[in-house]
């Protein structure tokens, strides 16, 4: 791919992650503030923002694109199909990816996000996508972002993007995080403390002992919510987690050191020991509005989703399994259940957690965004509540601007789930 | 570039799902359709008010949120000729500037709906007629400014055969 140019390992230098990488793929030094055209290892779309992107490349004739094993199409966020027009899109992008060579991955694959980092996504490469949670690629040290359809058509063609390079914030994370709490709960009380534009057109590098003790699934968590506080990207710099997950994927020879000079020029740092803090729910009907669990009193629940890009991996399930195992979800709480991508849900089959979730009165469903993005499945009624291991509470976000959604951890699902309202999980741990 | 027309006034917070709503997902390959529905879980009535020309005005942090480039195309659909906030979200300021929609980052509260204003884009200067107070918007950065004068970035690619930063 690229060259290691002279200054990019040189001690001397003051740069932050963004900074390395996006230098890299200029060619040249880069500093904060400016705009530049930056060379892209990976550009991707998915059934909700490519047929746009499809319809600017026609209308530019310029149907073609750059790398077709590093271009992608999903289909994610309607699939499989619930109506002719959706159909339609998705044959769109199963034609595109017929005359071009752009990779289609297929109803039932998964969630774009989930499947980018464990078929795509690289130590050191510049990703961009038209799906805001692109920065989810960020926890294995890649620059990762969300861009709109037009631009990652043009990506598509031309093999480029143009970018601010962000300046960036660092958030040095110590201490362990208590039993019952999880990253999930880390990454709300971030966007709780510096707000839901507190991180606006900057970068979040993510570090700290805390972070090195996560497992990769949890630190996709946090990068993928980066947006939720505005940021351009989410980035966490690479270990040996980072190389064995590589190793597990099978690309382990794509693993490379990614951190930032010890003397780069950061806008902001926040530390923040996690050891004292406790499970949080999101309120209705903005991310940061974070609540911790003792402050909250009964609030009753009609639905219950555990699944998506933020919080559908394997390690996930299995902390929702252990909490649902031998139990049965509340008569009066639907239960839906979405392995993040086909790869989890043959794992989660194979520990036996999908049985658990039966057991327990799940609808098991597969793997897409489901109920998220409000196109389909599990839309609410009016006036119903749902805690939702999703990223985003906006108000219709789930089909009804009418509806209540609240965002938790998986264990936190799994225990509201269980008594039909939001329940503290370390009860049932 | 002056731009000249009556205020729709919006609060801080408005989403990209506030704009196009998830539930008109099927909608999104025929855009003037979708723009039938535009803010249509901010203000119901905002799709069958609005005349071209008409300008929005919004608190902080409008268009955060999912990336869909459907909102802003579908505010310019409706006519919508400028968005003057607070502070915008990034990947809704980019879109809107690459689908040539002009935005401006300014303290609006003094600005209220129904209000005239004019609006020298090139000088960032923001007249409300109707109240007869002058504000001025922080600068617009020269690439996003030349991509207002292309017309958009397709334009602009059309015209470079790349994307021209300096």
């Amino acid at each position: 791919m690229l060259n290691i140019l002279p200054w990019m390992n040189g001690s001397r230098m003051n740069k932050t992650i963004s900074e390395k990488i996006i230098g890299e793929h200029v060619g040249r030094e880069v500093e904060a503030g400016e705009i530049v055209v930056a060379d892209v290892d990976v550009a991707m779309v998915q059934d909700g923002t490519g047929p746009l992107s499809i319809q600017r490349l026609q209308k530019l004739n310029m149907e073609r694109v750059f790398d077709p094993e590093n271009t992608i199409l999903f289909l994610d966020h309607a699939a499989p199909s619930p109506r002719k027009e959706l159909s339609n899109s998705h044959k769109m992008l199963r034609e595109f990816s017929k005359k071009t060579g752009a990779y289609l991955s297929e109803v039932g694959e998964g969630v774009c996000h989930q499947r980018l980092v464990e078929d795509w996504a690289n130590p050191g490469y510049l990703m961009v996508g038209a799906d805001s949670h692109t920065c989810t690629s960020g926890a294995l040290g890649a620059f990762a972002t969300g861009m709109g359809s037009t631009d990652v058509a043009l990506a598509f063609a031309l093999g480029k993007v143009w970018l601010k390079v962000p300046e960036t914030f660092k958030f040095i994370l110590k201490g362990e995080l208590p039993e019952g709490v999880y990253s999930k709960d880390l990454i709300l009380h971030i966007i709780q403390k510096i707000g839901a534009d507190g991180a606006t057109y900057k970068a979040m590098e993510f570090e700290g002992e805390t972070i090195e003790n996560l497992s990769m699934d949890s630190r996709f968590t946090i990068t993928n919510m980066a947006i939720e506080a505005g940021a351009k990207t989410g980035i966490i710099p690479t270990d040996k987690d980072t190389k064995k997950y590589l190793e597990m994927r099978g690309r382990g020879e794509r693993y490379r050191e990614i951190k930032a000079d010890s003397d780069a020029d950061y806008e902001r740092v926040f530390e923040i020991d996690v050891s004292e803090l406790e499970p949080v729910i999101s309120f209705p009907h903005t991310v940061d509005n974070v609540k911790k669990i003792s402050e909250v009193d009964s609030i009753p629940l009609d639905q219950v989703y555990i699944g998506t890009c933020t919080n559908g991996r394997l390690e996930d399930l299995k902390v929702a399994a252990a909490i649902l195992e031998g139990r049965r979800s509340n008569p009066e709480t639907r239960l839906i259940v979405i392995p993040a991508s086909m790869d989890v849900y043959k794992k989660a089959l194979k520990e036996g957690l999908i049985e658990i979730f039966i057991e327990a009165g799940a609808a098991i469903q597969s793997p897409g965004c489901g109920p998220c993005v409000g196109v389909h499945m599990g839309v609410l009624g009016d006036g119903e509540r749902v805690l939702s291991t999703q990223n985003r509470n906006f108000r219709g976000r789930m089909g009804n601007p009418e509806g209540f959604i609240y965002l938790g951890s998986p264990a936190m699902a799994a225990a509201s789930a269980i008594e039909g309202k939001i329940t503290d999980p370390r009860k049932y741990l | 570039m002056v731009i000249k027309g009556k205020v729709w006034k919006f609060g801080n917070d408005i989403s990209t799902d506030h704009i196009a709503p998830g539930r008109y997902f099927h909608l999104r390959s025929n855009l003037p359709e979708l723009a039938k529905h535009v803010l249509e879980d901010a203000d119901p009535e905002f799709a069958s008010k609005v005349n071209e020309g008409d300008i929005i005005v919004a608190g902080r942090n409008f268009g955060l949120g999912s990336s869909r480039e459907h909102a802003p195309r579908i505010i310019k659909i409706a006519g919508v000729s400028c968005i003057i906030a607070n502070s915008f979200a990034r990947i809704f300021y980019r879109n809107s500037f690459n689908i040539g929609l002009p935005l401006l980052t300014t303290d609006t509260d003094k600005i209220e709906e129904g209000d005239e204003l004019e609006i020298d884009l090139e000088r960032g200067e923001i007249r409300d007629i109707t109240k007869g107070f002058t504000l001025n918007s922080l600068p617009i950065p020269p690439f996003m400014m030349r991509l207002i004068q292309d017309g958009g970035i397709e334009e602009h690619v059309k015209k470079y055969g790349d994307f021209k930063v300096d």
